[in-house]
């Protein structure tokens, strides 16, 4: 692999520096392989399952998706940039502990970010708004019944 | 907005939040395509993209001579036995001389970089001679064997009384169900370390630890004690982990290089690299009398094994036994088998076996209910196996079975009283697409109810063991069972809590490190046996407490017992809390549990071949768009038969996620073949219910009769909501659509353009009820 380069990525607020990486990899393989940031998961690799949802200067996309030198610029924030600090979780994390969200956990992080982006944009979704606006992340484990609890439960919260 | 974390306390019966969940939802749990470890290598593995071929030649030395890689090994780099398989090991950890499916291992790469191990992959030269592959299951039973050990996995058949009985009432159908994929959303990956003594350390999502180590000794020709399997986070299973993936292959390139190698699978290779639920394919005939009691059910069922044995022979019995479902049936003539093919194996997924008979027994009882002129859910009252029935293969239900009760619970539940014309665009058939013509939305409903063994059968030594250690309150559960998701770690803590009044439960990392198997997680077993070992282990530790303090104050430790946190005597002498109760001593117990034993089938298959059984009904509610064959599912509701119930919210988990699994089969999931070529190895064409597609589902009840000889009174629950769910599904768009539709999933042609096409894509169809005589 003679494409090797040199660039920096700035992730959760903080400029992190990424060396010799081949130019093909992808934000989601340098986020977990390079960056130690192992929150945005790896389940397709092909856009279609979420589990690797970022924020890219705000907009949620597949990090799978995005190469990451064409990264250099943005702000990323991944799951671990949604998380307050130790001990804490964000109030839709404790929602989807709360109201049994979690199974395997393996679509949880992008699922976080997905929903952090829903409620940030849109703070009082109907029912079927909250099922669009998570059709893109697939879980396998809970058939989704959990997880729109632990939504509503997060979305009346922020309304106390 | 942040939420500080309570401790998290609970005893049985209370919605106890998991251990794992924080790190799950922090993102700091680490699964097995998390692991890292210093100078690690990246493993990518050759497969074949025939289905069936012989191999002339492999010519590795482009590979090796590319910069950056570190190894690359075939079959003849294996030093122990070249095979594998959880009954059998008939599968080759590296094809040599032949290729069996589509995908099978040729060769295997590490590399200091993934993108280099792709690359060096694909430069190892394999010179195939491409054969013409055996994909038709009907066909097999005849046809020149795939390989030296034959074309038939197993062949059960199960006799039971007057094989000429015969009723005034007799229906006919011919079913089949596709193939079905897990779709475990963590890919197969692993971390492999070189542990320094010619040994391994292998860290990596399973289903059974220690069956992988047995395997994995015999492969690498390692002693046992040497191989190490450490389980790291599992992504998911649903049977897709319960043979080897990857196991052999990553530790191979460790020992190899001396280095450790990762591995993950992107999903294209893991829609090739797992096995898949057996194809079905079911002749079935029904008798009756004239007042609808059941006199004799025929079936003739084969089962697509594909190119290795995996567990097809468990399947096979599954589904010889389950051919009549829950219902009391005084004849039966059975005849199950399951084949080698050139398509993709076929193995464990939730439901095995009892999933495909249910789709064709299922039809058989609404179409035999409309020829008695009966009601369908009266139909099935009328023959619901009760406590005490005798099944076909001559074992007396002694558990509980209260089938009668999960059919009339689900069955009165009320229906919804919006139809299709108040339904939101985007939740008409079709959704995103906005194609629906509302007046051409027809709404049906349909039922089924199902039945399923819990854990390992037919004579199998099923055991799991357990350790608990009690230190100054603080109790350490050491056990194997492999967590999935299911929610098992939540289980031991409860139970410990349960049993000695702590608070404090730490579960030590599962492993094969000093304490025994704790058998599969599958069969729904989990609940029950390592459940049972937690508690037999807790309990045992709890005797020992009992004697420590019986001993100090001079009473017999029989006058004690655990209130509230406290260990109390009868008398009063005794109140202390646990945690006080003895500082400094240490009780650590020990413990193997067994359920009771069961037998083989004999050669009528006749037997006590199971420990116990679980039933569930389910009710969906569906709208169909007649022109587009477009199908929504509206709601699903559901009774299951749960002995009692040990975590509300987990194992409303378990129901709702085993339901839109059965969503998904119903109407969306498959394996598309194409002359053993998969062709939809992607989320993108192998499509499973999002939030969008699952309708609500509405527990109507769970039946809670204490199941006799259960630990703690509980039946497995991850089961029986994909055993019937789907059959459900499709008898409601046999109600909108009046349809046979005898094949699950239901494509929209089947509906849009009925009566054009046959029932099977396969290339040819010859009549089972021929060649299964």
């Amino acid at each position: 692999m003679g494409e090797l380069i040199d660039y920096r990525l700035r992730v959760n607020g903080v400029e992190r520096d990424v060396a010799e990486a081949w130019l093909g990899e992808s934000l989601l393989y340098v986020l977990r392989e390079r960056l130690g940031l192992p929150g945005s998961k790896n389940a397709c690799l092909q856009g279609e399952c979420g589990s690797c949802s970022v924020l890219m200067d705000g907009n949620l996309v597949c990090a799978c998706m995005v190469l990451a030198a064409s990264a250099v610029g943005s702000e990323i924030v991944t799951v671990e940039g949604l998380t307050p600090g130790e001990n804490e979780l964000s109030d839709i994390q404790a929602s989807f502990l709360a109201e049994g969200g979690v199974q395997c956990g393996f679509c949880t992080p992008g699922l976080v970010v997905s929903v952090h982006d829903l409620l940030e944009h849109n703070p009082d979704p109907t029912e079927l708004e909250v099922r669009e606006a998570i059709s893109g992340n697939l879980c396998r484990c809970t058939g989704y019944g959990r997880i729109l609890a632990a939504v509503k439960a997060a979305q009346e919260s922020r309304q106390r | 907005m942040s939420t500080s974390l309570r401790s998290r306390q609970g005893r049985l019966g209370e919605s106890v939040a998991r251990p794992d969940g924080v790190p799950k939802v922090r993102g700091q749990f680490a699964f097995s395509s998390d692991l890292f470890a210093e100078g690690m290598l990246w493993a990518h593995i050759v497969r074949s993209p025939h289905p069936s071929a012989v191999i002339r030649n492999i010519d590795v030395s482009a590979a090796l001579r590319m910069p950056g890689v570190r190894a690359v090994i075939t079959s003849d780099d294996i030093p122990g036995r070249k095979t594998f398989g959880l009954d059998y090991p008939d599968q080759p950890v590296f094809a040599w001389e032949v290729i069996r499916y589509l995908g099978e291992a040729v060769a295997a790469v590490a590399a200091d970089h993934p993108e280099t191990a792709r690359r060096a992959a694909a430069a190892i030269v394999v010179e195939y001679e491409p054969t013409e592959p055996l994909t038709d299951p009907v066909a097999a039973l005849e046809a020149a064997p795939v390989h030296p050990l034959g074309n038939v996995f197993h062949r059960q058949r199960v006799r039971r009384g007057d094989p000429e009985a015969a009723g005034a009432v007799v229906v006919e159908g011919y079913y089949e169900t596709g193939m079905q994929d897990q779709a475990q959303l963590g890919p197969e990956s692993g971390l492999a370390i070189p542990s320094g003594d010619g040994g391994i350390d292998l860290y990596v999502a399973t289903q059974w630890l220690h069956i992988d180590q047995e395997q994995l000794a015999a492969c690498l020709a390692v002693p046992l004690d040497q191989v190490r399997v450490h389980l790291a986070g599992v992504g998911g299973a649903f049977g897709a982990r319960e043979d080897l993936s990857m196991q052999v292959q990553i530790s191979l390139l460790a020992l190899r290089t001396g280095r450790p190698v990762k591995i993950v699978y992107d999903r294209e290779e893991s829609f090739l690299g797992h096995v898949h639920r057996h194809p079905a394919f079911m002749w079935y005939r029904h008798h009756a009398d004239a007042e609808g009691n059941l006199v004799k059910v025929e079936a003739r069922i084969v089962l697509d094994g594909g190119a290795y044995q995996s567990s097809s022979f468990a399947v096979t019995v599954n589904a010889a036994c389950f051919a009549p479902g829950p219902y009391k049936v005084p004849n039966a003539v059975i005849e199950a088998v399951s084949v080698r093919t050139n398509n993709p194996p076929c193995g464990a997924m939730r439901g095995f076996g009892a999933t495909q008979t249910c789709f064709a027994y299922e039809a058989q009882m609404d179409k035999l209910a409309a020829a008695l002129g009966l009601d369908p859910i009266e139909l099935r009252l009328r023959n619901a196996l009760k406590h005490g029935d005798t099944l076909i293969t001559g074992q007396v239900l002694n558990g509980t079975a209260p089938v009668a009760e999960v059919i009339r619970t689900c069955a009165t539940a009320p229906l919804p009283e919006e139809g299709p014309g108040m339904t939101a665009e985007l939740s008409l058939p079709g959704g995103a697409g906005r194609t629906a013509d509302r007046g051409r939305i027809k709404r049906g409903v349909g039922f089924a109810v199902g039945i399923k063994n819990l854990m390992f059968s037919g004579g199998y030594d099923d055991y799991s063991e357990a350790r608990c250690r009690l230190e100054n309150g603080v109790a350490i559960i050491t056990c194997a069972a492999v967590e999935v998701g299911q929610g098992f770690v939540t289980l031991a803590q409860q139970i410990t809590r349960e049993v000695l009044g702590v608070d404090d439960v730490i579960l030590a990392p599962a492993n094969t490190i000093g304490i025994a198997s704790a058998g599969s997680t599958s069969a729904s077993r989990q609940t029950w046996m390592s459940g049972g070992a937690v508690q037999a282990a807790c309990l045992a530790v709890r005797d020992r407490l009992f004697d420590s303090i019986a001993a100090k104050h001079d009473i017999a430790a029989g006058v004690l017992e655990i209130v509230d946190g406290r260990v109390v005597s009868l008398g009063g002498q005794v109140d202390v809390a646990v945690l006080e109760a003895a500082p400094g001593e240490v009780f650590e117990e020990t413990v193997m549990y067994r359920h009771p034993q069961t037998f083989e089938l004999d050669e009528n298959g006749q037997g006590n071949n199971n420990v116990s059984y679980a039933f569930a009904a389910h009710r969906a509610v569906v709208d169909v768009d007649l022109d587009l064959g477009l199908v929504r599912v509206v709601e699903i509701t559901t009774s299951q038969d749960v002995g009692r119930v040990l975590n509300p919210l987990q194992l409303v988990g378990q129901l709702e996620g085993g339901i839109a699994q059965g969503v998904g089969l119903a109407v969306m999931e498959e394996i598309v073949l194409d002359n053993g070529r998969v062709r939809n190895p992607s989320f993108t064409d192998y499509v499973i219910p999002t939030a969008l597609d699952m309708p609500p589902v509405h527990i109507a009840a769970f039946i809670e009769q204490p199941e006799p000889g259960s630990p703690m009174g509980a039946k497995g629950a991850g089961e029986p909501p994909l055993v019937s769910s789907h059959c459900a599904v499709v008898a409601a768009i046999r109600a909108a659509t009046g349809l046979e539709l005898p094949r699950v999933p239901v494509r929209p042609q089947d509906i849009a353009l009925a009566g054009t096409n046959g029932p099977s894509g396969r290339p040819s169809h010859k009549d089972i009820a021929e060649v299964l005589p």
